[in-house]
């Protein structure tokens, strides 16, 4: 899309990276979680922390910063390793994951962890309450956005829908939705389970600025937000498709690893080739 | 407009109306209370903003809506957005009140308030109107009698009824200046006015409207009028009631309840809810955990509420001053008899 410089890619790819050997490490040492969604988040994230939000990992309240809300909480474990990477807390914290007493909960607690926007886990939450967080920062004049995350199996909640009529309404352009397409949710495809196509017509329906890239396309998906910012008036969804479990090749498009986490000869596999991809990637920086 | 003729010292240190007097008693519903509290706290506080479900004027979020067009938001028929958008709002620095009728907020929304109003510890208030069976001609569908229960189980939540539309004014402006989420509950009939101005309130204190140390009625909303009424008939039986406005279902006044308890050695609770869970199972929680006595508890009993007139459905679940005043003597009767 040639608005990120290569270098600026590779870096990115290689922060991607990171992000998933976190996952993998702290899905491992956590013993339960999501790992496929948050495999197939990673790119996206990596490019957020990384990039395109305005942030600060030293000062996790600033009140200017961009508000990053994750509606569907259950892939917290890519947020985490993210914000690890970032420099928001130690990346061996990573490995204390749903253990007792963590920061890091099973689905990720506002409270609990400085940086997080939200408590989620809920589903279908996250884009109501970034509607009221980016009607206030329209009420107070505010530079900042708000970006929320959100899966596609979540649009089959009711919450969701009103909160896309209520950013319409409001004409909430500092509001960018990013919705994780990966058509995988718990109990298989979200086509069998209740169909959300024609997803993109839905969304220009209710009034939305409607985009669409790959998923695992950094670049692609970092021209998109700034596409996305320009627009005046209308809030804006980025539909990124994506491929569940992204990076380990026994996970990829498998609805079975959603809610799993991989064992130990499945993690050593799975580092081993988030390994060797880590290698390509410093291969194309020549 | 305290009054002499208010037959307790308590009444007159609270300055209350003399409600024994017809005359001097006004009907006004709380509901009037929360729309006038609510537009004096946004002159406080230019952080307070009005979210409305469709209902804005029978909530009375009206004359906020007329007074601070800019700090109104309109989000229609969505409870669910209702909640989840004023957490959005507070997280952002605002400082939300959200109404509707109780029983779709937080009836309806309650896994929204739940996880991004109180987990997410969201300074948000829902105003919830309409509440109990007062509703009157709605029927049942319209007639919030679970509310408190599913409020005052979650934690960090606060839960406020106000006894009369004075008090809910006073409560409106406690609660716009004390953080935390919130739920303030109120009604949508005319009531008696009980309290004046110069009634002191603080959430969480509970307040003695009357004196006696034989029957403690305590009692919440816009039933302890009838429960002031009922003490004042019991007196002529020679019982002499003390009644508490327990307005702070939580957290509650531990202190008062017990030191009632300790005092008259039985307890009348009334309230306008379902007796499981609500404001009387909590007093019941609080003797049984330190100092058990008997109790009578006056609500609805594990009905739902029905079409009728306020005044028909108050009778109809045993709500009423006749209903409060043999809950009285059995409680009386009951003490007597533990006391062998």
């Amino acid at each position: 899309m040639g608005l990120l410089a290569p270098e600026r890619l590779t870096a990115l790819e290689e922060h991607a990276n990171d992000v998933r050997q976190g996952i993998i490490r702290s899905l491992l040492a956590a013993g339960s979680g999501h790992s496929g969604g948050s495999l197939d988040m990673a790119d996206i994230f990596a490019a957020l922390y990384f990039h395109v939000l305005r942030h600060d990992p030293q000062r996790p309240d600033w009140p200017e910063r961009d508000r990053l809300l994750l509606s569907c909480g259950h892939i917290a474990p890519v947020r985490y390793s993210a914000m690890a990477y970032a420099g928001y807390f130690p990346v061996e914290e990573l490995l204390t994951l749903r253990h007792f007493r963590t920061r890091l909960q099973g689905h990720p607690e506002r409270v609990s962890l400085p940086g997080l926007e939200t408590t989620s886990g809920p589903l279908g939450e996250g884009l109501a309450q970034g509607a009221g967080m980016a009607l206030a920062g329209k009420l107070d004049g505010a530079g900042w956005r708000v970006y929320v995350v959100t899966s596609d199996g979540e649009h089959q909640c009711g919450l969701h829908w009103e909160a896309m009529m209520t950013a319409a309404k409001f004409q909430l352009d500092n509001l960018t939705c990013i919705v994780d397409r990966n058509v995988i949710q718990i109990d298989g495809s979200t086509e069998d389970v209740m169909p959300l196509e024609p997803l993109t017509d839905k969304y220009r329906a209710f009034n939305w600025e409607v985009f669409e890239c790959d998923g695992h396309d950094i670049g692609a998906f970092v021209a998109t937000v700034e596409k996305a910012k320009q627009v005046k008036g209308k809030p804006q969804v980025i539909i990124a498709h994506t491929v569940m479990g992204k990076g380990v090749s026994f996970m990829e498009g498998d609805y079975l690893w959603h809610g799993k986490p991989p064992k130990q000869d499945e993690a050593d596999q799975a580092l081993r080739e988030l390994g060797a991809a880590r290698e390509l990637i410093g291969a194309q920086r020549g | 407009m305290a009054s002499a003729g208010v037959t307790s010292a308590a009444g007159a240190a609270m300055h209350l109306v003399d409600y024994t007097d017809p005359a001097a008693i006004k009907q006004v519903p709380t509901r009037n209370g929360f729309g006038e509290g609510l537009v004096e706290a946004g002159r406080r506080d230019e952080r307070i903003i009005a979210i409305c479900a469709d209902l804005s004027e029978s909530t009375r979020m009206e004359a906020f809506k007329k007074t601070f067009p800019q700090r109104y938001i309109e989000i229609g028929v969505a409870e669910q957005m209702l909640v989840a958008m004023a957490a959005g709002l507070a997280a952002a620095g605002k400082i939300p009140f959200i109404a509707s009728y109780a029983m779709f907020n937080p009836g309806r929304s309650w896994e929204q308030v739940r996880t991004t109003m109180a987990l997410n510890e969201s300074d948000v208030k829902i105003a919830g109107a309409h509440a109990g069976v007062s509703v009157g001609p709605d029927g049942a569908t319209h007639q919030a009698i679970e509310d408190i229960a599913i409020m005052r189980v979650i934690p960090k939540m606060t839960v406020v009824v106000p006894c009369d539309s004075a008090q809910t004014k006073q409560a409106t402006l406690a609660v716009a200046g004390r953080f935390g989420p919130t739920y303030l509950r109120f009604a949508r009939a005319e009531s008696a006015v009980v309290t004046t101005d110069q009634t002191p309130f603080e959430i969480g204190t509970a307040q003695t409207f009357r004196d006696g140390d034989d029957v403690a009625v305590v009692a919440c909303g816009i039933l302890v009028y009838n429960a002031l009424v009922a003490a004042e008939l019991a007196r002529k039986d020679g019982i002499e009631c003390r009644v508490v406005n327990n307005h702070t279902i939580k957290p509650m006044d531990e202190a008062a309840i017990l030191a009632a308890a300790r005092d008259c050695g039985t307890i009348v609770s009334v309230e306008e809810h379902q007796v499981h869970g609500g404001m009387g199972s909590r007093v019941a929680e609080i003797v049984a955990a330190h100092d058990p006595v008997p109790m009578e508890f006056i609500g609805v009993h594990d009905r739902f509420g029905q079409s009728g007139s306020p005044p028909e459905l108050t009778e109809e679940y045993g709500m009423g001053v006749t209903a409060i005043l043999a809950a009285i003597k059995r409680a009386h009767g009951r003490k007597r008899a533990a006391r062998g």
